[in-house]
């Protein structure tokens, strides 16, 4: 017993960061607080802390960048200087207006409730991309999910078929990619923007056939409960701040963190995933092994379609109760970044949703400061990923057979 | 996070005979093997499935169709249309050119980087580009004489395209990041970046009214001529014959020049072009920079030819450089097949908006969608190549069959 424990311990160790890698995330601990320590609650108004919190980051980066660690120490380089940059300008702004706009509590909960779509539809992503079919039309399958959810939530009043719909209509989305990019070998590029077309098409004509120009109605719709935990709140300490973020979110958030850690044990830690990962990355080798290239990829493709509905259906019966005309807004897309961003795997992809949702937070809060300014600032998910796959800060490789039908012989 | 892999160690294509042609060898298959058939009868097909869709809501497909050819102006070509109805037909038809003319660009923007083996998804963002330099250098330099301006605007448009797509050449040429990925993620920036723009406060936006995100409008004298049509009703500009000369310009440079061939080259195979001499990342680069060019001419020639200003709904409504994807698929990458489904594209763009379908006959507002159900069946058909070949077979089959009757009576 004790022997296991040491040994999980042992493992556990092992994994920590060592050397010049754990200067490097110190470095990336730096960049933070220079940012941190000019905003609420410690709310620094000297520059001075954020500059020299900043040139530590940026030293410990520059460090580890000799030492030869990639990403990651370019990573702390540049969050040291954005740090220096933010850092600076949040001290020069006034007391108050940084108090109104910097609420951590409403921020993360913000995040948590910006990322969650992006988090569905790019882990959904994922499944597709191992697998090794491309999936621009996440957008798609996303939209069909966002009315078909709401549609049967409405016409059936139960939000449970509401789900249910959208998993059935991302899935048959899904389906028809898959048909298209695996059996008839097409592009899987044109193909996925043809799912996202026959997304706008199909959702648009039904919705207008069946809500006419008075749109959704707008209460009434059966949504997706949220989970409250009062009892966050008496916990002493940080009892009201974790009530606030964690307290009343919506159950399909806390379904999506399930989903991380289930994707994150079936991709890397079973069979099924080790399977998958093969397809994706050399598929003559998987099917000479005796593994379904087919069948593994359609299976993939179905989920993909499947979890982004989800995604597509938090939107629309979770979130906001209605449904308008290509409501997902590129959302599809931010997800594309975000497993990009996050190199394909689950927890970097979380992460990245996470980052890009907290984005999203902050943009809705920035008008405070310049209304057009929070307007540019939504496109900083798509500058960032822009920079991730340009190799300036490490590389991010997608699997080597992705995008490539496959004939079997 | 471990250490990323040297670019050596990316197997660029898998051994064992994996089924992976490049684009551009994969079209010159479709080429000889469908010719203009399998792009008419993919056609045909889509508009037959968007027909049952339109019978199964409860509505006439056939009167419904017939709703939207009259409203595209095509009938204007029968000689027998005759007195109100031939005035009609000729409005309509100036208008379905009108929204021709950028679909035309943006599918050459499509098209030529397809040559080279790309595919550019980025002709939206290179649009956006365009159109708005064209409204910025339109609506600055008030003293500048009227045709060197318009000029000018013309150019740095294409400048600003071709800048835009060459960014995405950039980074393949160098680093390898594939096309698709980093183009789309330019046009979600320029659609952020016009948004701001000509948003609310945004430095673009008019002096008159602070409360509508909406550019200035250009000079007078910046505007195209109208030479088909009433001016004052949005008549059919000369940018038109600029888009059939972009044809031209597409069809020789890729033809014959040196350029086009070194581009074709690489196309088809990136490895051999390179085992010829033929520098391969300077051409991804001049390839997705003249692509990008043409799509930032076609925004130009809409913010000169008709639309005059740019509101941030403009841009994040439009779909021309989206379209643009389907018109090059379906015009095979050619530069009469790319007019050809420019004009059918952009007679079903206007022949079902609210503009010209008759409500009585079918709601616009379906019509619109029941354009990107048809333009998602075209892409969806048009790419599957197992259907070209099953097509290609058949008919080699039917002409082997038609030889053997021939000489079976000898």
């Amino acid at each position: 017993m004790t022997a296991g424990a040491a040994a999980v311990r042992d493992t556990v160790l092992d994994r920590l960061p060592r050397g010049p890698r754990a200067v490097a995330w110190l470095g990336v601990l730096f960049g933070m607080l220079a940012f941190f320590v000019a905003l609420p609650p410690v709310a620094a108004r000297s520059p001075i802390w954020p500059i020299l919190f900043g040139l530590l980051g940026v030293a410990a980066g520059i460090w580890a960048v000799t030492r030869g660690v990639g990403r990651l120490a370019w990573g702390a380089i540049v969050l040291g200087v954005v740090g220096i940059g933010l850092g600076y300008l949040a001290t020069l702004s006034g007391e108050a207006k940084l108090d109104s706009v910097v609420v951590w509590s409403a921020l993360f909960a913000a995040m948590l409730r910006y990322a969650t779509p992006l988090t569905f539809a790019a882990i959904g992503g994922m499944f597709s991309e191992r697998a090794g079919v491309v999936n621009i039309g996440l957008e798609g399958m996303m939209l069909m999910g966002a009315f078909f959810a709401i549609l049967a939530a409405d016409k059936l009043d139960s939000w449970p078929l509401g789900l249910t719909a959208a998993l059935a209509a991302g899935g048959l989305t899904a389906l028809i990619h898959a048909f298209v990019s695996i059996s008839l070998r097409a592009d899987q590029i044109v193909s996925g923007t043809a799912i996202n077309f026959l997304a706008l098409g199909v959702t648009g004509y039904f919705f207008i056939d069946v809500y006419g120009d008075q749109g959704t109605p707008g209460g009434g719709i059966p949504r997706v409960p949220a989970v409250n935990l009062d009892f966050l709140g008496s916990i002493p300490g940080f009892g009201s701040f974790l009530e606030d973020v964690f307290g009343h979110l919506n159950l399909m958030i806390w379904l999506s963190f399930a989903l991380l850690v289930v994707s994150y044990i079936v991709m890397f830690k079973s069979p099924i995933g080790l399977r998958l990962r093969a397809v994706g990355e050399h598929p003559r080798a998987a099917d000479t092994v005796g593994i379904s290239v087919y069948t593994t990829r359609y299976v993939a493709v179905v989920i993909s379609g499947m979890l982004a509905a989800l995604g597509g259906a938090y939107l629309s019966i979770g979130f906001l109760g209605s449904f308008n005309e290509g409501m997902t807004a590129g959302r599809g897309f931010i997800a594309l970044a975000a497993l990009i961003f996050g190199n394909w795997r689950p927890l970097g992809t979380f992460g990245a949703a996470l980052l890009f949702g907290f984005s999203s937070a902050l943009a809705q809060r920035l008008p405070e400061y310049s209304t057009s300014g929070a307007v540019l600032f939504a496109a900083l998910p798509y500058v960032l990923t822009l920079i991730a796959v340009a190799g300036v800060i490490g590389r991010s490789i997608p699997p080597a057979a992705v995008g490539r039908p496959y004939v079997k012989q | 996070m471990s250490a990323t892999p040297p670019e050596e160690q990316i197997p660029q294509q898998p051994t064992g005979g994996d089924y992976a042609p490049s684009t551009a060898a994969r079209m010159a298959f479709y080429q000889r093997a469908g010719g203009v058939l399998t792009p008419v009868i993919t056609t045909i097909f889509a508009f037959f499935i968007g027909g049952i869709v339109v019978a199964a809501t409860g509505h006439n497909p056939i009167s419904t169709y017939k709703g939207i050819f009259e409203g595209t102006g095509l009938n204007w070509f029968f000689p027998w249309v005759s007195g109100a109805a031939r005035v009609n037909a000729e409005f309509n038809l100036q208008q379905t050119l009108l929204v021709t003319t950028p679909l035309i660009l943006t599918g050459l923007a499509v098209a030529f980087a397809f040559r080279c083996g790309m595919f550019n998804i980025g002709g939206q963002g290179q649009y956006t580009l365009g159109a708005i330099t064209a409204v910025w250098v339109g609506t600055t330099w008030a003293g500048m004489p009227g045709i060197p301006h318009a000029f000018l605007a013309i150019v740095f448009a294409m400048l600003a395209g071709a800048l835009w797509a060459g960014i995405a050449g950039i980074l393949k040429a160098t680093v390898g990041a594939h096309e698709v990925i980093t183009t789309i993620m330019l046009n979600w920036i320029a659609y952020w970046v016009g948004t701001y723009l000509f948003g609310l406060d945004g430095p673009l936006q008019n002096d008159a009214n602070k409360s509508v995100p909406i550019s200035n409008d250009v000079f007078d004298d910046v505007k195209l001529p109208v030479w088909w049509g009433n001016a004052e009703l949005q008549g059919l500009h000369i940018g038109f014959f600029i888009a059939l000369a972009a044809l031209v310009a597409y069809w020789f440079i890729l033809n014959r020049t040196t350029l086009g061939y070194e581009v074709r080259a690489v196309g088809y195979s990136p490895e051999s072009a390179r085992y010829a001499g033929i520098n391969v990342a300077r051409n991804y680069f001049l390839a997705m920079a003249i692509a990008g060019g043409f799509a930032g001419l076609g925004g130009a020639l809409d913010i000169l030819g008709w639309q005059y200003r740019l509101g941030s709904l403009d841009i994040q409504t439009s779909q021309i450089g989206f379209i643009g994807i389907a018109v090059a698929l379906l015009g095979r990458n050619t530069a009469i097949g790319v007019g050809l489904s420019a004009l059918l594209f952009g007679a079903l763009l206007y022949g079902t908006s609210t503009r010209s379908l008759d409500p009585e006959v079918f709601p616009p507002e379906l019509a619109g969608n029941l354009t990107l159900m048809i333009q998602a069946l075209v892409l969806l058909f048009i790419g599957a190549d197992v259907l070209v070949i099953y097509i290609w077979n058949l008919r080699r089959k039917l002409r082997r069959r038609a030889a053997t009757t021939a000489e079976a009576p000898v």
